[in-house]
């Protein structure tokens, strides 16, 4: 399963090249010298969250509001990871959550209540997967264009769809499950299900195959040719992956507002591509990191939780989130020495 | 002052006409020669066709409940007059592409313009050029810079919704000693939110027993009402009023309260959109009123263009010229009226 295919730059969980051997230890810090800065600054956040209003943030409820807050953005975050690792970008995500939303929300997929929902969720996301996915890989297109194509395309038919309406959810089955009592031990569904596609984005990119393939286009794209790799393919399936996180992703977005709305995912694209770049995936592809990328949304999501908490206003938002990105890739820089 | 004369005949005859239709009970346009113009009669326009006017309308993009509201009353509108056509330009909220669709109308040569610019400052210019090229501009909500560069402008209150449901909150809460309100409000960078804050910040001074504790800007989504309302809620364990600006991120901010299990306090909403009615009526949440900011504008902009096409006045008005500028009421709808006002509700 794990069969060696050219060897990818950074993948750090590999055996260690051959040589003497260097010290275990080393090799466990430099995997995880990245996570463990990102820790440190989430840990910075939750020491100033816990100062500023101990009552408030350190609370199992705010745990897990931020948790549920982070949900929908963090499941395209894990596809976006996979695609910037390959050395691509998507950056029709909030386009695609947007149309999955409205399309599932229509009066005529409402009949068919949940599951007709959840399916048509899926469906639209991995169709706009599969139509980025053949523009880049099969017609060549710059995924740039390709998917900033399908970014105008889907929020346009977004808006064609919903007349410029909210749809409001009226299926109890989905709406039930933002409730209270249907938290699984305390945790929320949502949180559920972003925590499972984090462990199977997990064990996809570091322990199968079509993780290394990933990894090895991304690197050297000709070089992953030459090694018998089908680039064009593994790109066609990196690009269904993200739709396919992003059908997901709205899916979880109807349960937790209980409306299709055509501005929904507003500005996904940023949010995801910031989490995953902040969490050590490099922008130019051959490393990516799907614990950083989860890292870096759960940091996003912690400062707006405690910025509304203590009722700063947007404008000071903004200014301090921008300031926190920087601060946050340049003390990773730092602390990681590798590139 | 020599075009009153000619004015005042088109007046006699418009009255002479009206009298004559309802004496006769028809639209028929012949000549009455009893000459007596009542007590009342005015150059007013009415639902009579009068002389063809072309409207030309030009909005902004349609992604939000209450702006595609906007464009159904227009159209509905201008539909109901035999003798207006409607030129209407793909709605865009890029200010470059609505000054091409305006400049195309002016060329087309339309009689009246109704705009409601995406960014009232960025399209004053080609206001002003309307106007220049003779064509009365009706400037819709969003206002120009100028009044040079509209004959009328008509659109809501945003300070008069802060205000009454500032008032309607500190009615309510006027008996209780250190009353606490919060304000969901909608998008920071729009000046709107800002006068809506204002008068409702105005409004609560006259309530010493009530402070305000927390404000926070949304987006007017639902995605981001929901968002921002669970961080209010965490944020807030105790308070007895809240005001939202919008009632589309109003249908967020209510799911985020039915999650988070809360009804302690009343809700505000604004805007007047029909789940927010539907919610007032069943009066089974914490929404009890909505402050409007009724889409019903834009029919009346129809009226008012179409009245400036066939030179009258306002049904009702001891005036020759419609007004310079309208400013909309923003009435609370509750309980006791939302019947009324469920008609005007937009999804």
């Amino acid at each position: 399963m794990t069969q060696p295919v050219s060897p990818p730059r950074g993948a750090t969980d590999k055996a260690p090249p051959a040589g003497p051997r260097p010290a275990w230890s080393t090799v466990v810090f430099r995997a995880d010298v990245r996570t463990l800065s990102l820790l440190g600054v989430l840990a910075a956040l939750v020491v100033i969250g816990g100062i500023t209003k101990p009552d408030e943030f350190l609370d199992t409820r705010n745990l897990q509001l931020v948790l549920t807050q982070a949900s929908v953005i963090g499941v395209v975050t894990v596809g976006m990871t996979f695609v910037i690792t390959s050395g691509g970008i998507d950056l029709s995500v909030g386009a695609i959550v947007a149309l999955a939303s409205v399309w599932a929300t229509t009066v005529a997929t409402q009949e068919y209540g949940f599951g007709g929902i959840l399916f048509t969720a899926v469906l639209v996301g991995v169709g706009c997967g599969l139509v980025n996915g053949l523009l880049i890989a099969y017609g060549g297109m710059v995924p740039f264009i390709a998917t900033l194509a399908m970014l105008a395309s889907a929020r346009g038919l977004a808006l064609q769809i919903t007349d410029g309406k909210t749809q409001i959810v009226t299926v109890d089955g989905i709406l039930d499950l933002g409730e209270r009592d249907a938290y699984v031990f305390g945790v929320p569904p949502l949180v559920l299900v972003f925590a499972a596609v984090t462990v199977i984005g997990w064990l996809v990119l570091n322990r199968t195959t079509f993780g290394r393939r990933t990894v090895a286009v991304g690197g050297n794209a000709e070089a992953a040719r030459l090694a018998g790799i089908d680039v064009r393919r593994q790109r066609l399936y990196l690009y269904l992956l993200s739709g396919l996180c992003c059908g997901i992703a709205a899916f979880l977005l109807i349960i937790l507002s209980g409306s299709g709305q055509n501005t929904n995912g507003n500005l996904y694209e940023l949010d995801a591509i910031a989490a995953a770049i902040i969490g050590g995936t490099l922008l130019s592809g051959g490393r990516g990191t799907i614990t950083g990328s989860v890292l870096g949304v759960l940091i996003f999501t912690t400062i707006t939780n405690i910025f509304a908490l203590n009722n700063l206003q947007s404008d000071v938002q903004q200014i301090a989130k921008g300031a926190i990105i920087v601060a946050a890739v340049l003390v990773q820089r730092r602390t990681a020495s590798t590139t | 002052m020599s075009h009153l004369p000619s004015r005042r005949g088109l007046l006699f005859g418009t009255a002479a006409v009206s009298a004559g239709a309802l004496l006769t009970g028809c639209t028929s346009n012949e000549k009455s020669d009893d000459g007596q113009p009542a007590a009342d009669d005015r150059p007013a326009a009415d639902d009579r066709p009068g002389k063809q006017v072309t409207i030309g309308f030009a909005g902004p993009q349609a992604d939000h409940g209450w702006l595609n509201a906007i464009n159904e009353n227009a159209k509905s509108r201008a539909e109901k007059y035999q003798d207006v056509t409607l030129e209407i330009t793909e709605g865009s909220n890029d200010t470059a592409q609505q000054i091409g669709q305006i400049e195309t109308l002016i060329n087309k040569k339309v009689d009246v313009l109704v705009v409601l610019p995406a960014d009232g400052k960025a399209l004053t210019q080609v206001g002003l050029k309307a106007m220049r090229a003779g064509i009365p501009v009706v400037n819709l909500d969003r206002i120009f810079n100028t009044p040079q560069a509209y004959r009328c402008w008509i659109g809501g209150d945003n300070y008069g919704m802060g205000l009454n449901a500032g008032h309607y909150i500190g009615e309510k809460l006027k008996d209780k000693p250190d009353a606490r309100v919060i304000e969901l409000a909608g998008l920071d960078n729009l000046e709107l939110t800002k006068q809506r804050t204002q008068g409702f910040d105005d409004a609560l001074k006259n309530y010493p027993n009530i402070r305000k504790v927390a404000r926070q800007a949304a987006e007017f989504t639902v995605e981001s009402g929901q968002a921002k309302m669970a961080q209010l809620l965490q944020a807030q364990s105790e308070f007895d009023a809240l005001w939202n600006h919008d009632d589309d991120q109003g249908v967020g901010a209510l799911r985020a309260i039915e999650q988070a299990g809360r009804d302690d306090f009343l809700m505000v909403g604004g805007a007047g959109a029909l789940s927010a009615f539907q919610a007032i009526k069943q009066d089974d949440g914490v929404l009890k009123a909505t402050v409007l900011y009724p889409p019903t504008m834009a029919a009346s902009a129809i009226d008012l263009a179409r009245a400036l096409g066939q030179g009258k006045g306002v049904g009702g008005l001891a005036e020759f010229e419609i007004p310079a500028s309208l400013t909309l009421y923003s009435a609370v709808v509750d309980k006791t009226n939302v019947d009324q006002y469920m008609p005007t509700g937009f999804e």
